[in-house]
């Protein structure tokens, strides 16, 4: 069975209750994942995709 | 033929590994490039344009995070596209990842600030995203692809 690091130190996860969500918008692709052992949260990650860009636009002076 | 006024596209890349002093310059020891950092900043921090350098003001803090958070691995130097007469674009993504590793990260976050720690950590761009925590976990932040159109740091004349 797979280990979860916990903050009861290693666990593993057939004795731990999975939750999973996205969150999905123009500025971001999340995913997080958390472990939960009698009712206390004891893991949660999240991996963010950064889909917005900053961009700054430059212009030359005109003489005319 | 014709002349068309413009901003040159190859300036726009140039801008981005400090080719072009248009003032004074700080010394720098070698042509290499600088090292740039990502540190996380709570949801109730202020960190958008008006900042100037990262502070500790507002950092997550929190087991397994080192104040002034990770170096962004920067293994591709910026390039710069020219789309046409007038338009062009200069642009840079970090190579890797984002990553901060076994980290419990109690009180709510939602910006990462890129800085650049050879430089003074002077700051460099603000970056939101949805309110997170960790426990006892990893928080990863991946790039958009390195390209004219989702890089995540574009300098664009149209």
């Amino acid at each position: 069975m797979a280990l979860i690091t916990t903050t009861k130190g290693e666990m593993e996860e057939s004795l731990l209750e999975k939750k999973e969500g996205v969150v999905d918008n123009d500025n971001e692709y999340t995913t997080w994942v958390e472990y939960w052992h009698e009712g206390e949260l004891v893991h949660r990650s999240a991996h963010v995709t950064l889909k917005k860009s900053i961009v700054t636009n430059l212009e030359a002076a005109s003489f005319n | 033929m014709a002349n068309t006024q413009s901003m040159c596209t190859s300036f726009l890349g140039e801008l981005m590994t400090g080719t072009h002093n248009f003032g004074t310059a700080p010394v720098r020891a070698t042509g290499a490039a600088d090292t740039f950092k990502a540190a996380l900043y709570l949801s109730s921090a202020t960190v958008n344009a008006s900042t100037t350098a990262y502070s500790a003001v507002d950092e997550v803090s929190g087991a397994g995070y080192s104040a002034g958070g990770v170096t962004v691995t920067n293994a591709t130097p910026p390039s710069s596209t020219n789309a046409s007469a007038t338009a062009g674009t200069g642009y840079w993504t970090p190579s890797g990842s984002i990553v901060y590793t076994s980290v419990t990260l109690a009180t709510a976050f939602d910006a990462v600030l890129i800085y650049n720690s050879t430089q003074s950590d002077k700051a460099v761009s603000v970056h939101t995203f949805g309110s997170q925590t960790i426990t006892a976990g990893n928080f990863t932040l991946t790039m958009p692809a390195n390209t004219t159109a989702d890089a995540l740091l574009r300098l664009s004349t149209t």
